[in-house]
């Protein structure tokens, strides 16, 4: 079985790396077996991790108010199906409506309590960083104000309440020397990634086919 | 009815979210994980909708013979056959996730490859888009150009037999200037992010009702 299921990857792996030659049908196959499983997979792991364990197996655990509670998101699951008859579809919004007040409710607090707070609190370093040599003295010092002047000048280049002239423009301008780095950067790295993941590919085909 | 009991409901629950967040006692205490839970109970059935429609839509085009139909075929198998084996193995395993199961049977020699052969074709997309963003017209294309191929340079081999002070830059610039840019950035976003959020639980933004 190991055997047949190797060759499946194979064969399923060159169908996708033919779509570089052209669209082909072999392409196209893969592709579409490729949204069917992956839709498979995820109703099937969404049961198993958040439906069957957090309602259906809970509300056979609990007893009392607890229990019934449950009750609430399974009403509001259910009438997410409202969206099948045209004519109760708007019931489907108190669900929606409850989804979303919970996300921004949850937004509110924890962007401001998990990232804004701590991104801001990392950005302001030390200007000047004593370490244990001079040269780290001076390299920590160089890293932490170029960090500072980074943010808030990648900052004031998204300031769009005033034009940018003067200081501003000027603020800006370092600004997009920043961000055209950080995308560069980014860029680099995301292209090496997806090259690591094409090596473990043809890695894996020349297995298949002995060569390796 | 059809408008104000949904602003009512968005205006409760993201309310008293905040309000669980102030006052971490009975009975706001649990307030936030319980609704956390029921967030991810509601979002599970919206699964049941997306399986629907992804069905409905392969299907229309194979009864109405659209370009391409016979793919449809294929993608209603796939669906089916990791449904089946996903049911099947629960059946049996009492788990669809146990390692000797039909359904990760069909994950490993199916899903994994298929996934990892995309995400690895884009490494070619990535490259020619490259060849046209790299073009150094501008003093920040050249920036951009300079700081992505020091990162590449940085990530192989190569890089060190160059110079072995390539990945040290490289991490530099990963480290500190990619570091405020991002940070920038996420600031921006998440401030954004509040502000939404702050205009959604007000009733101001309104456009998820439409």
């Amino acid at each position: 079985m190991n055997l047949l299921g190797t060759w499946i990857a194979a064969g399923l792996t060159i169908a996708i790396l033919s779509f570089l030659y052209r669209d082909n049908p072999f392409y196209k196959f893969a592709e579409h077996l490729f949204v069917g499983v992956s839709a498979g997979y995820w109703v099937i792991y969404i049961w198993a991790f958040d439906v069957q364990p957090m309602l259906v197996d809970e509300f056979l655990r609990q007893v009392g108010i607890e229990k019934w509670l449950l009750v609430i998101p399974a009403v509001f699951g259910l009438m997410m199906m409202a969206r099948w008859f045209p004519a109760a579809a708007w019931v489907s919004r108190w669900p929606i409506s409850f989804t979303v007040g919970i996300a921004a409710g949850l937004a509110l607090t924890a962007q401001v309590q998990g990232y804004i707070i701590p991104q801001i609190q990392a950005t302001l370093l030390p200007v000047v960083s004593i370490g244990a040599t001079t040269a780290e003295t001076v390299g920590q010092s160089i890293n932490n104000i170029v960090i500072l002047v980074g943010v808030i000048c990648a900052l004031l280049y998204f300031y769009f309440s005033r034009e940018h002239k003067g200081a501003l423009k000027v603020g800006s301008k370092i600004g997009i020397v920043f961000l055209m780095i950080g995308f560069g950067a980014s860029f680099g790295y995301t292209v090496m990634a997806r090259i690591s993941l094409l090596i473990g590919r043809l890695t894996f085909l020349l297995q298949v086919f002995g060569l390796r | 009815m059809k408008r104000d009991i949904p602003l009512i409901i968005t205006f409760l629950t993201g309310f008293l979210c905040v309000i669980a967040f102030f006052i971490p006692h009975p009975p706001f205490g649990d307030l936030q994980q319980r609704f956390l839970v029921w967030y991810a109970i509601v979002a599970g059935f919206t699964m049941i909708l997306g399986l629907d429609s992804l069905v409905k839509y392969n299907v229309k085009k194979i009864t109405q013979h659209k370009p391409g139909w016979q793919y449809s075929y294929v993608l209603l198998f796939g669906l089916a056959l990791v449904l089946v084996t996903g049911f099947q193995s629960w059946f049996k395993y009492n788990t669809p996730f146990e390692l000797r199961s039909s359904f990760m049977y069909s994950y490993i020699h199916i899903i994994v490859p298929l996934q990892a052969t995309m995400f690895a074709l884009l490494a070619f997309f990535i490259s020619s888009s490259a060849y046209r963003a790299f073009r150094a017209r501008t003093f920040e294309a050249t920036l951009l150009l300079i700081a992505a191929a020091i990162v590449m340079l940085g990530r192989v081999p190569i890089g060190e037999m160059i110079s072995d002070k390539i990945p040290l830059r490289s991490d530099w610039l990963l480290n500190v200037p990619q570091l405020a840019a991002k940070r920038g950035i996420q600031v921006g976003v998440y401030l954004g992010g509040v502000v939404m959020s702050l205009r959604i639980i007000l009733g101001i933004e309104r456009t998820y009702l439409t």
